[in-house]
C-alpha cells in the first residue's frame, strides 16, 4: 500500500471511529442505551495510526474505552453497534456491552472492564505466537491510569524477561475518571517506565495520525524481533470519563485548548498539504457517516436476546 | 494394578497430555529444574525442554493472565500456582476475566486452561499457605472446580481438564502427594462432574472431597466396626456438583453428614445441604443435616492447634454417631 492509500485507510478509521462514538453518544441522550459508554472521541489517532502498522494474525487486547481499537483493528461497526443497543445481532450477541467487545477469530482478545487486565493476557498471546513461530505480534492498548496497577507492571516484566513480541500502548488521556495522571504517579513521562524492566519506552504525539502510525510500524518491527516495547501516546479525553461525567474537575478551557489539537483535523490538514482535494476527503467523510448511519439503523432494528438463552455459553 | 502416589499421578498425567498434544505446556514457578514446590513436575524439564516447562518470575496475576492469554490464542496451558492462598494475587485474571470471556463473547472465546493448585493445613505452613479457598471458585459460574482424593481419580482428572475447553481449578491437597493408590496403566480419564462412591453403605451417607474424603473412609471403617454402615461420597468435581449422586446416596440412607476442611461459614457444605435440603429427599431425612468443617478462623501453625482446626476421624466418627441416635 502506498502512502496515499495508507493515508486515507487511517483517515476512514478514524472517521468511522469519531461518527461511532459520536451516534452512541446521541442514542444515550436520547436514553436507547440500557449501560453506558466511555467515549474515545480525541484520541482516534492512537488506534488508527497503531492498528494500521499491524498484520493478519497479529493480536490486540484493549480497554473500557475499546470502541476505537476495535473499529480500527478491523471489527463490523454495525455488529459493534447492535452490542452496544444489546441487541442479539451484536458482536457478542447482547452478552458484552459497550466495554466486552471481542473479535477472536481476528485475534481482538477484547475490550476490558478492569483497568489494566490486558497487559497480561497480551503477554500470553505474545507467548502463543513465539511459541508458535508465526512472526505475530501482540499489542496491549492501555490508559496512564493502568501503568499504576501491579498488572501492568507485573506483565511488563514476565515480557522481558521472555522476551515476548508485546507492545504496550499507553494512551496518556490525562486522566484516569477524574484523577490528573500528574497526581497519580509522580514522573511525567511514563514512557520512563520502561526502563525500570529493560526494555525501550518512547512518548510520541498521539494526536498526530501519522506520526503513530510510523512509530507503530518501527515498534512492531522491534517487538518481532527483540520483545517488549512501550509506546505512549500523548492524547487527550475529550468527552467525560464515562455518561455520567459533569467534567467538574477540569476547566472548558483545558478541554477548549485540546479541541484545538484534534486529531481528525490534524489528519485533515495533512492529507491536503499531501495533495488529497477537499472533494475526496468530504466523500470519505460521507461514507463514514454513511455506514455509521446504517450501523445504528441495523442496531436499532434488530432483536433483543431471548430471555430463555441467557444460560447459553457459560461454559463451552 | 500399579500403585503410584498422588504426586506421580499428577506428573502422569502432564507428562502424557504434553506428549499426546503439543499445545499443551507447563508454566509456574520453581516448576522446571526444580520440579515445582512439591515435586509434581520432576523430570518434566529433561524431557521437554524449557520452552515447555516454563519457569516463571514469583508473579501470579501475570502469569495466570499470560496463560489465558496463551489458551485464547490456541494453546492449553497448565499452570502451577504453588500455594493455593496464592491466587487471591491472581484473582482478576480467574474470576473477571477467564471465567466470563466466554460468556462476555457470545460464545467466541474459548478458555482451555488448567490452574493446578496445593491446597490444605496439615504441614505447619501457617495461616497464609494452608487454606482451601475451593468454595469461592465454586461460586464463579464458568469454572470448573476439581478436587481428587486419591491418585488414580487425579490422573484421569486432570487429563480430562487439560482436554476441557473451559477454565479448571485443580485442587490438589498437599497431605495427599505422598498418598498411594492404585491407578491403571496407560491413558484413561476420569469425566469431570462425577462424584464417586468410595464406600457403599446404608445407614448414613458421608459426604466429602479432597484429603477430607479419606479421613471419611477412616472413619467409616471404625464406624463399621460399630455397626453403623457409612456411604462415603467422594465428590472429585465441585462445579459442576454431581447432585444426582448425591441425592440418591442421601435418599437411601436418610442420613447426611458432609464434611470438608475449608472453613464452615459460606464453605461448599452449605451449599450440599442446600440442595439436600431443597429436594424431594429433606422430607424423608431421619435425622437433620449436619456440616462437619475447618473452624472459622485462620489456619493456625502450632502442631495441636492445626489438628484442632480440621475434622479428624474422630470428629467424624462422632458427628455420626450423633446423627444415628
Amino acid at each position: 500500500m502506498d502512502g496515499h492509500d495508507m493515508m486515507a485507510r487511517i483517515y476512514m478509521k478514524m472517521l468511522r471511529t469519531r461518527r461511532f462514538e459520536e451516534s452512541c453518544a446521541e442514542l444515550f441522550a436520547k436514553g436507547l442505551v440500557h449501560g453506558t459508554a466511555h467515549l474515545y472521541i480525541g484520541e482516534e489517532a492512537v488506534a488508527a495510526g497503531v492498528c494500521s502498522a499491524l498484520r493478519k494474525g497479529d493480536y490486540i487486547t484493549s480497554t473500557h474505552r475499546g470502541h476505537g481499537h476495535c473499529i480500527s483493528f478491523g471489527m463490523d461497526t454495525s455488529a459493534m453497534m447492535a452490542e452496544y443497543l444489546g441487541r442479539e445481532t451484536g458482536c457478542c450477541k447482547g452478552r458484552g456491552g459497550s466495554m466486552h467487545m471481542f473479535d477472536i477469530k481476528n485475534g481482538n482478545l477484547g475490550e476490558n472492564g478492569i483497568v489494566g487486565a490486558g497487559c497480561a493476557i497480551a503477554a500470553g498471546a505474545a507467548l502463543a505466537a513465539k511459541k508458535r513461530g508465526t512472526g505475530a505480534v501482540a499489542v496491549c492498548f492501555l490508559g496512564d491510569g493502568a501503568t499504576n496497577e501491579g498488572s501492568f507492571h507485573e506483565a511488563a516484566n514476565l515480557a522481558a524477561v521472555w522476551k515476548l513480541p508485546l507492545l504496550f500502548v499507553c494512551e496518556d488521556n490525562k486522566y484516569g475518571l477524574s484523577m490528573p495522571s500528574n497526581k497519580a504517579m509522580n514522573i511525567g513521562d511514563i514512557s520512563k517506565r520502561a526502563s525500570s524492566y529493560g526494555f525501550p519506552g518512547k512518548t510520541i504525539d498521539g494526536n498526530d495520525a501519522m506520526e503513530v502510525y510510523g512509530q507503530a510500524l518501527c515498534a512492531r518491527e522491534y517487538v518481532a524481533q527483540n520483545g517488549p516495547m512501550l509506546l505512549v501516546c500523548d492524547t487527550y479525553r475529550i468527552c467525560g470519563h464515562s455518561k455520567s461525567d459533569k467534567n467538574a474537575y477540569r476547566t472548558d478551557d483545558e478541554i477548549e485548548t485540546w479541541r484545538k489539537k484534534d486529531p481528525i483535523m490534524r489528519m485533515r490538514k495533512i492529507m491536503l498539504e499531501s495533495g488529497f482535494a477537499e472533494a475526496e476527503l468530504v466523500c470519505m467523510e460521507e461514507k463514514a457517516a454513511r455506514e455509521i448511519e446504517e450501523a445504528v439503523e441495523f442496531a436499532v432494528n434488530s432483536p433483543y436476546p431471548r430471555p430463555e438463552t441467557v444460560c447459553d455459553n457459560v461454559y463451552a | 494394578m500399579r500403585k503410584i502416589t498422588f504426586q506421580k499421578a499428577i506428573n502422569e498425567a502432564i507428562s502424557e497430555e504434553m506428549r499426546r498434544d503439543r499445545d499443551v505446556f507447563l508454566l509456574g514457578e520453581d516448576v522446571g529444574a526444580y520440579g515445582g514446590a512439591f515435586g509434581v513436575s520432576a523430570g518434566l524439564l529433561k524431557e521437554f525442554g524449557p520452552e515447555r516447562v516454563m519457569d516463571t518470575p514469583i508473579s501470579e496475576a501475570a502469569i495466570a493472565g499470560a496463560a489465558l492469554g496463551a489458551a485464547l490464542a490456541g494453546m492449553r496451558p497448565i499452570l502451577e500456582i504453588m500455594f493455593s492462598d496464592f491466587v487471591t494475587i491472581a484473582m482478576d485474571m480467574i474470576v473477571n476475566q477467564a471465567a466470563k470471556i466466554r460468556y462476555m463473547s457470545g460464545g467466541q472465546a474459548k478458555a482451555p486452561l488448567v490452574i493446578r493448585t496445593a491446597s490444605g493445613c496439615g504441614t505447619g505452613a501457617g495461616a497464609q499457605h494452608s487454606q482451601s479457598l475451593e468454595s469461592w471458585f465454586c461460586h464463579i459460574p464458568g469454572l470448573i472446580v476439581v478436587a481428587p482424593s486419591c491418585p488414580g481419580d487425579a490422573k484421569g482428572l486432570l487429563k480430562s481438564a487439560v482436554r476441557d475447553d473451559n477454565p479448571v481449578i485443580f485442587y490438589e491437597h498437599k497431605l495427599l502427594y505422598k498418598t498411594a493408590g492404585y491407578v491403571p496403566e496407560g491413558d484413561f480419564t476420569v469425566p469431570i462432574g462425577k462424584a464417586d462412591v468410595k464406600r457403599s453403605g446404608g445407614d448414613i451417607s458421608i459426604i466429602s472431597y479432597s484429603a477430607a474424603a479419606l479421613t471419611c473412609l477412616e472413619a467409616a471403617r471404625e464406624l463399621s466396626g460399630e455397626g453403623i454402615s457409612a456411604e462415603v461420597v467422594d465428590l472429585r468435581t465441585l462445579r459442576p456438583l454431581d447432585t444426582e449422586t448425591i441425592i440418591r446416596s442421601v435418599s437411601k440412607t436418610g442420613r447426611a453428614l458432609i464434611v470438608h476442611e475449608a472453613c464452615k461459614t459460606g464453605g461448599l457444605g452449605a451449599e450440599i445441604a442446600a440442595l439436600i435440603a431443597e429436594s424431594e429427599t429433606s422430607a424423608k431425612l431421619k435425622a437433620p443435616l449436619k456440616r462437619l468443617c475447618g473452624l472459622d478462623i485462620p489456619v493456625p501453625y502450632s502442631r495441636p492447634l492445626e489438628k484442632a482446626f480440621a475434622p479428624t476421624v474422630d470428629s467424624v466418627t462422632a458427628a455420626a454417631k450423633e446423627l444415628m441416635k
